[in-house]
C-alpha cells in the first residue's frame, strides 16, 4: 500500500478483512499525513504500532469475515492501541443483536438495535452532539459537545465504566468506548470534519 | 412518531416553542444543511458566485469551500449523458473523497448495482436514485441488501396535479400516476435509508419549501427526510424545520450565488432554538 512521504506519528496497520469500503478512511489519514498500511494476513500483524479496525454493514457478517482473516487472536492479545470505527467498534463488544452474533468480547458490553418504542428515525443519520465522560488523550483538543457524523442502526449501550463519550438519540448510548488499549468510536471520524480529523491524529499519537 | 407530534401540537400552539420541544426530543442530532451541486462531464454547471473561488466549475474546490463554510453534507447530481459518465463520476467521487471531510451523496444515472458499487468504492457515502427506482422498484431492495440501507437515498420529484401529489420523472416533465405519499412509503418498505423530496411546484420559485406536504410525509415515515425545492430566504429554512421537523434542508442557487451564507444561516437557526452544528 501507499507509504506517504510526509508521515508523522507511528505506523498504523488497518485490519483489512473485507468489511466495506475504506477509501474515505485512508483519504482522511493521508490528509493528516498519518502513515498507514493494510494488514491482510496475521503474519504481518506484529510489525505495526497501532491498529484500526474499520467496518461498514452487518456486524454478524463482519465478525465472520474477521474470523476468516485469522486475525482475531492477534487483535485480542495485543497491548498496542486499537481503534474500532463504527461496526469495527461494535466488534469489540460481546454480542450484537444484528444477526445475534457473538463478537470479540473485549469490552463487556452489548450492541443493541434502536427499537421502535424510542420514537426515533432509524438509521441514526447525521451530526450528533458528543459529550465526553472521561478526560482522555483520544479527545485531546476536542470540545465537549462537539458534533460528529453518525450512520448506524445499532448502538453500544451506555456503561459508566467503559463509555468514554456518549451521545443521546432516543436514549443515551456509547459514542466512544475504552478498555485498556482498546478504543472504539461509533461515529465516522473520517467524515466528521475537523473534530474527526483530530480524533485520528490523537489516536495516531497515543 | 405520531404520539410525539400530538404532544408537540397540544403543548405548543406556536411554531417557536414547537421547535424547542422537537429540539429537546432530538437529543443532540443536528438539522442538516445540504448544498446541491449539478455536475456535467465532471464540471459543475450552474454558476457559482463565491468571491474567493479560483475555478467555479471545479466540483472538488466547491465541495471543499462548502465544507469549510459549515455545510453538513453535499449532494452531487450528475447530469452527464455520455457513455463515459461512469468513469468520469468515479474519478470525481475519488477526488472529492480525498479532499473533503464531510459526507456526500451522488445521484444521477445509477441504474444497477454495478453503478453503485463503483461509487461506493470510490468513496461516496450514499447514492441517490430517482427514476431508476420508479422504473424498477426492486432496485431499491437490491441496493439496500448489497450495501446497507444507509447507503440508499431515494429522490422523489413531486408535483400537485388535480388535487393529488404525484411522482414525476425527468425533472418534473413526465408525470406518473403514482401518489407521492404511497411511493415514499413503498420505498421505505423496500429498504430506502433516506428520502430526498423535491417539490417541483416550489423548485426555482424561492417562495419557501412545501411545508404542508413535507410535514405530512415526515409524519408518515421513520427514515430521515431531506426537504428540497423553494428555498429563497433564511426564514424559509426556519419555517421548514419548525413546521415540518424534517431532518435536513437542501438548496442550490441561494448558496451558490451567496444569497444565503451557511454560517449566518446556522446562527439564525440556532437563535430559533433549532439544533445545528456550528
Amino acid at each position: 500500500m501507499v507509504e506517504n512521504n510526509k508521515t508523522k506519528g507511528r505506523r498504523i496497520g488497518i485490519v483489512n478483512y473485507g468489511a466495506g469500503n475504506i477509501f474515505s478512511l485512508t483519504a482522511a489519514l493521508e490528509r493528516q499525513a498519518i502513515s498507514y498500511e493494510m494488514i491482510s494476513s496475521p503474519d504481518d500483524f506484529e510489525q505495526y504500532d497501532h491498529y484500526i479496525i474499520p467496518g461498514v454493514g452487518h456486524a454478524g457478517a463482519a465478525m465472520q469475515k474477521l474470523t476468516e482473516s485469522g486475525m482475531v487472536d492477534k487483535i485480542k492479545s495485543t497491548a498496542k492501541p486499537v481503534l474500532g470505527i463504527c461496526v469495527g467498534m461494535q466488534l469489540l463488544t460481546e454480542f450484537s443483536e444484528e444477526g445475534n452474533a457473538e463478537l470479540l468480547g473485549i469490552t463487556p458490553l452489548k450492541t443493541r438495535h434502536f427499537t421502535d418504542d424510542l420514537k426515533i428515525k432509524v438509521p441514526h443519520t447525521g451530526w450528533n452532539k458528543v459529550c465526553i465522560q472521561f478526560d482522555n488523550e483520544l479527545f485531546k483538543d476536542i470540545n465537549n459537545g462537539a458534533y460528529f457524523y453518525f450512520v448506524h442502526s445499532y448502538f453500544i449501550e451506555f456503561n459508566s465504566t467503559f463509555t468514554l463519550a456518549f451521545a443521546e438519540y432516543g436514549l443515551k448510548f456509547s459514542a466512544a468506548v475504552k478498555k485498556d488499549n482498546f478504543y472504539g468510536v461509533q461515529f465516522h471520524p473520517e467524515k466528521s470534519g475537523e473534530a474527526g480529523e483530530q480524533i485520528l491524529k490523537n489516536f495516531s499519537e497515543l | 412518531m405520531n404520539d410525539l407530534r400530538k404532544y408537540i401540537t397540544s403543548a405548543s400552539p406556536d411554531g417557536e416553542s414547537a421547535g424547542q420541544l422537537q429540539n429537546k426530543r432530538s437529543g443532540g442530532l443536528a438539522k442538516r444543511i445540504i448544498p446541491c451541486l449539478d455536475v456535467k462531464d465532471g464540471r459543475t454547471v450552474k454558476g457559482v458566485n463565491f468571491v474567493d473561488l479560483r475555478d467555479a466549475g471545479d466540483p472538488v474546490e466547491l465541495a471543499w469551500q462548502y465544507s469549510r463554510q459549515g455545510a453538513d453534507e453535499l449532494v452531487f447530481l450528475d447530469i452527464t449523458a455520455t457513455h463515459e459518465r461512469r468513469k468520469t463520476m468515479a474519478e470525481l467521487v475519488k477526488a472529492v473523497a480525498r479532499q473533503v471531510n464531510i459526507p456526500f451523496t451522488i445521484g444521477g444515472g445509477i441504474n444497477e448495482i454495478a453503478d453503485a458499487d463503483i461509487l461506493l468504492n470510490s468513496g461516496a457515502d450514499k447514492i441517490s436514485i430517482n427514476s431508476a427506482a420508479v422504473r424498477n422498484p426492486l432496485l431499491v431492495n437490491e441496493l439496500a441488501a448489497a450495501f446497507g440501507k444507509q447507503f440508499v437515498v431515494v429522490a422523489v420529484d413531486t408535483k400537485f396535479v388535480n388535487g393529488r401529489n404525484l411522482v414525476h420523472l425527468n425533472g418534473g416533465r413526465i408525470p406518473t400516476g403514482i401518489e407521492t405519499e404511497n411511493w415514499i412509503r413503498e420505498v421505505e418498505d423496500r429498504g430506502a435509508g433516506e428520502i430526498l423530496l423535491t417539490s417541483m411546484d416550489h423548485d426555482g420559485t424561492k417562495g419557501g419549501f412545501d411545508n404542508i406536504l413535507l410535514k405530512k410525509i415526515n409524519d408518515s415515515i421513520s427514515i430521515p427526510l431531506i426537504a428540497s425545492g423553494g428555498a429563497g430566504t433564511v426564514q424559509h429554512f426556519i419555517d421548514v424545520f419548525q413546521k415540518t421537523n424534517v431532518d435536513a434542508a437542501l438548496a442550490a442557487s441561494v448558496f451558490h450565488y451567496g444569497e444565503i451564507l451557511i454560517p449566518s444561516l446556522k446562527e439564525r437557526l440556532r437563535e430559533q432554538h433549532i439544533e445545528v452544528r456550528l
